[in-house]
């Protein structure tokens, strides 16, 4: 690839990531009435999209090779009991992290 | 202290995990891109525009492919369709702050999404700027953290397998939280079941867009059904 061609595809790459950022905000501008099902659905989703995040960070794990998931699970567990328990983000993230880059560089 | 700093210092706290898993996960970026022969301009500019993580990766293998530039214009919106879902959850948010509303919609990565829409934002906080500084924190750390790796190239290596983690640690944690601080918990279950479902059937590569179809049916099906 030239550069030229290089410079196009980063160019057509950011184009379509941006359209997919201000769509809804060209759809919808602000000072436009927003339909009462957009307005719903702007209500909910934010609750189902980190559902469908952390499958979507999670979606390469397989159940039936490699290391069956299980450094996930266990390091999921961690995360789980800690932040119901303290609440306190930063220990549960990094507990979580440090757990599971132990698992998947020293015992699995 | 001014508004600014003030939202600055309510701000950097919840973008400390993002400093770890941006600082890491932007350096193997930029390992990868010198790696395969690329200039570190290239890493600075991709990581300052497209500030999308996963589709950049992609993009390291479009630029070594043919050239296809419709290609790569459909790709990036199949890789960030997900995008489109943050935009309507933060219409109302976003609204009526002037220009800085340009940069959060430009900069709505995952991590600025998940923490803008979910953060707690404290009394007497502005609420642009606060959103405003966790984008621009979370962009620096993305592209500093793509600059260092270009220019360490090979010199250093360290094990940093698994620190990919954090993120999925941070919308796990995130999640959690939201969970704990509504009554309702339809809409986040329907996330988790239709995604899951939408992924056994279609695979780890294809399933982001069915899943996103199914969950507004879904919703619009059940606010159907609660008005009859």
């Amino acid at each position: 690839m030239t550069v030229a061609e290089s410079v196009i595809t980063i160019a057509a790459v950011v184009a379509g990531t941006m359209l997919t950022r201000f769509i809804p905000f060209i759809v919808f501008p602000s000072g436009k009435k927003i339909p009462d099902t957009v307005k719903y659905l702007g209500g909910v989703l934010p609750y189902a999209v980190m559902g469908l995040l952390v499958v979507y960070s999670l979606k390469d794990v397989s159940l039936f090779s490699g290391s069956h998931g299980i450094p996930e699970a266990l390091a999921l567990i961690l995360i789980c009991v800690l932040h119901v328990w303290k609440r306190n983000m930063l220990l549960s993230i990094g507990a979580g992290t440090v757990l599971y880059m132990f698992l998947v560089q020293a015992v699995f | 202290m001014g508004v600014k700093t003030k939202a600055l210092k309510a701000a950097f706290p919840y973008t400390v995990p993002i400093l770890a898993g941006f600082l890491f996960l932007g350096i193997s970026y930029g390992f990868l891109m010198s790696s395969k022969g690329f200039s570190i301009i290239y890493p600075i500019f991709m990581s300052l525009l497209i500030f999308a993580g996963s589709m950049e990766f992609v993009t390291v293998n479009l630029l070594l492919s043919a050239f296809n530039p419709v290609a790569a214009f459909i790709m990036a919106i199949m890789v960030n369709a997900r995008h489109i879902f943050y935009g309507i959850s933060m219409l109302e948010k976003f609204s009526g702050l002037g220009l800085k509303k340009l940069y959060l919609i430009f900069g709505m990565c995952d991590e600025s999404f998940s923490i803008n829409c979910s953060a707690g934002i404290p009394r007497g906080v502005d609420k642009g700027w606060f959103m405003f500084f966790v984008t621009a924190l979370n962009h620096f750390y993305w592209v500093s953290g793509a600059t260092i790796g270009a220019v360490l190239g090979s010199f250093i290596t360290f094990d940093t397998s698994g620190i990919e983690f954090v993120l999925t640690a941070l919308f796990v944690v995130i999640f959690i939280e939201q969970w704990i601080g509504t009554k309702t918990h339809t809409p986040a279950l329907s996330g988790v079941i239709l995604s899951l479902a939408t992924l056994i059937v279609f695979g780890p590569d294809n399933f982001m867009i069915p899943a996103m179809i199914f969950i507004v049916v879904f919703f619009v099906a059940i606010r159907k059904k609660g008005e009859s």
